[in-house]
């Protein structure tokens, strides 16, 4: 949405125009091809997109955690309270990393150090970017169990001694421990069963709302979207295909794709003989179709669509499609 | 009415472990009538996995019967248990794994087809060139090798290898699980289209419950090895009547955005299955538990077909 997008002056977060490839024995895979995108402060921005879209790519990148190489920012600005982050020395973004800006991790049993007990993996956190002593620190870690529904006399077991929804918890714990502005959860309850997920996700909404977080939800599941995002992003290819309110977005899905998405799930409602699966694959990153990147799945697919550039239209105020064929949609 | 196909009696299946006994399933019954598919829900170590195994006999059960189309699974040799496995396949989760990565798809295919001494090896090769094409495995890739291919096309091999000697029942285990939705879809309607074509039959384990609603006539719901809940799958979905699958049911998160959902939090987590208390192994976390809760509990009939095993479902619904 770069230039259809205001300037916004509240926003905490402003991603414009973001590239990003990963390079490997000559090919070079395009993850991020174009990304803008704006989050407020408390607010939380749900990115959904299937594997390979680009989505932890783009948290990765925010945080400036991309394994350099292979990956490499080709163009755009991270901009977060005035600074772009892409342009600080690693040892500014050291403070901003876990301080202001933190990140909860897909799989709770990788994310934590199994050699070192729970309380003192979220000290840690505590001590290196607030000035207070260890035992100061250590207060704070208990009083953050607490707060995630674990009690602070489990402070000195392992994470082995912890089940996967718990862990879950610790990691949030650990990302929350500092009060950042802004929390990146990629796929935060994807390991975790359904109840358990409730739990977690119930337990994150409430946090980012108490301590007035600002937050991106990575996420394939379009149900655990449209239970805790304000605003919704739909990744295709590296690309934002779609971008609305989340009310909008589940109302009124403009996007081809989209609207594949949620033919593709099974109603828990109604009653269908038949899915509507999307045909075909997701593009080879490798080889990116020419023209809009969904055309060789679209059903709309025209020849305009095969070659040329497709923009951005706005469908209502503030519903963004990248899409040619979008009927109702005025040009923006 | 359709004819019983399957039916477990009173199965068991027990762990032996350095803590005590593990009870993975406990006294289960339940029948799958031919040409239909039974779901099998729960959350991670509920035992539908090891249920599923159990039922074709990849593990011994402790105790209990399985009656296929009126023969006991559980005391057949091991020539007859050859036979028997013609009939009775499983479709594995993971794609990447339980795939031979150093044989082709073609290979792989053909395998049971040759072991089974049906076909000659001419016959063998123009079989496993047909159910290519039924699983819509594109020519251009029978001799690619499993590395090459992507999550979809692995899980129509493993559909392929599974459905290469006509087999009447079909163990799904999480079959769409590591799939995108995307693809998902595409599996899904596929296997509908496969039972439709062979009149098979499925036992389709999985967490997802969207999925299993779509798939299955009926449905049944494990909690820590027992089974809680069995019913048509409409039912279910319309009116659970056990706390739990209640609580599982409000758990799902729903792209409804119109209807806000009464969500039933449960406190706390699954208990072992260890050595379990007699009673219901859903009490500790039941908002409803009373002391009758710990004495043993029986499936009840409520109403046609739908089985419940909570000695409270009457007050409560």
């Amino acid at each position: 949405m770069s230039e259809e997008t205001k300037k916004n002056k509240d926003a905490l977060l402003s991603v414009r125009d973001l590239e990003v490839v990963y390079t490997s024995s000559g090919a070079v895979v395009h993850a991020v091809n174009g990304v803008s995108f704006e989050i407020e402060k408390g607010k939380s921005l749900g990115l959904v997109g299937e594997t390979g879209a680009g989505k932890t790519t783009i948290a990765k990148t925010i945080l400036g955690v991309l394994p350099d190489p292979p990956a490499k920012v080709l163009k755009g600005e991270i901009v977060f309270e005035g600074r772009d982050l892409l342009k600080l020395s690693e040892k500014e973004m050291r403070e901003v990393r876990g301080k202001k800006i933190s990140m909860i991790f897909q799989d709770p049993m990788t994310a934590l150090n199994p050699l070192i007990s729970v309380g003192d993996q979220i000290a840690e956190v505590v001590s290196l970017h607030e000035n207070c002593s260890n035992k100061e620190a250590a207060q704070k870690a208990m009083q953050m169990l607490e707060m995630v529904g674990i009690p602070a006399d489990r402070y000195e077991e392992f994470p082995h001694q912890f089940s996967g929804g718990m862990k879950q918890r610790v990691v949030i714990a650990i990302a929350l421990a500092c009060n950042p502005e802004l929390l990146l959860a990629d796929e935060p309850t994807t390991a975790l069963d359904v109840t358990i997920q409730a739990q977690v996700m119930d337990m994150i909404s409430e946090l980012q709302k108490k301590l007035n977080t600002s937050m991106i939800l990575i996420t394939h599941d379009l149900g655990v979207v449209a239970e805790s995002c304000d605003t919704v992003a739909v990744i295709y290819a590296g690309e934002i295909v779609e971008y609305a309110d989340k009310e909008e977005l589940f109302l009124n899905p403009q996007h081809p794709y989209t609207l594949g998405l949620f033919g593709s799930i099974p109603s828990l409602t109604d009653d269908v003989d038949r899915l509507k699966p999307i045909p075909g694959l997701p593009p080879n990153p490798e080889d990116l179709p020419e023209g809009c990147s969904f055309h060789p799945r679209c059903p709309h697919a025209t020849e305009a669509c095969k070659k040329g550039v497709v923009s951005y239209v706005e469908a209502a105020p503030g519903h963004f499609v990248l899409c040619n064929h979008c009927k109702d949609c005025k040009k923006a | 009415m359709a004819n019983t196909l399957i039916e477990a009696k009173n199965l068991k299946k027990y762990f032996s472990t350095p803590r005590g006994m593990l009870h993975a399933v406990d006294d289960v019954s339940f029948k799958i009538e031919q040409g239909t598919t039974m779901g099998v829900v729960g959350e991670s170590g509920c035992g539908k996995s090891t249920l599923g195994r159990t039922m074709i006999h990849l593990l011994e059960s402790t105790d209990g019967k399985i009656l296929f189309k009126d023969r006991d699974v559980t005391k057949v040799n091991k020539k007859e248990l050859i036979k028997l496995r013609e009939e009775m396949q499983i479709i594995f989760q993971d794609p990447f794994s339980s795939l031979n990565p150093r044989m082709s798809v073609r290979e792989t295919v053909i395998e049971p087809l040759l072991l089974a001494k049906r076909y000659s090896k001419a016959e063998a090769g123009q079989k496993a060139e047909e159910i290519m094409s039924t699983v819509g495995l594109d020519e251009r890739l029978w001799n690619a090798y499993p590395h090459e291919l992507d999550g979809g096309r692995r899980q129509r091999i493993g559909i392929a290898r599974a459905i290469a000697l006509d087999p009447s029942f079909i163990v799904c285990d999480e079959p769409v699980s590591a799939l995108d939705v995307s693809i998902q879809a595409q599996v899904l309607n596929l296997l509908q289209d496969l039972q439709e074509q062979k009149n098979l039959t499925y036992m389709f384990i999985t967490h997802d419950l969207s999925v299993v609603r779509h798939i299955s006539q009926n449905i049944c719901v494990m909690y820590l090895g027992q089974l809680v809940e069995t019913s048509p799958s409409k039912e279910l979905f319309k009116a659970p009547l056990h706390p739990y699958t209640k609580a599982l049911l409000s758990a799902v998160p729903s792209t409804d955005i119109r209807h806000k959902k009464q969500r039933i939090l449960l406190q706390g987590e699954l208990v072992s299955p260890v050595d379990p208390k007699p009673g219901c192994r859903f009490a500790a976390r039941c908002n409803h538990a009373c002391e009758r809760c710990h004495e043993p509990q029986k499936l009840e009939e409520v109403s046609p077909g739908h089985f419940v095993s909570c000695c409270r479902v009457k007050e409560l619904n």
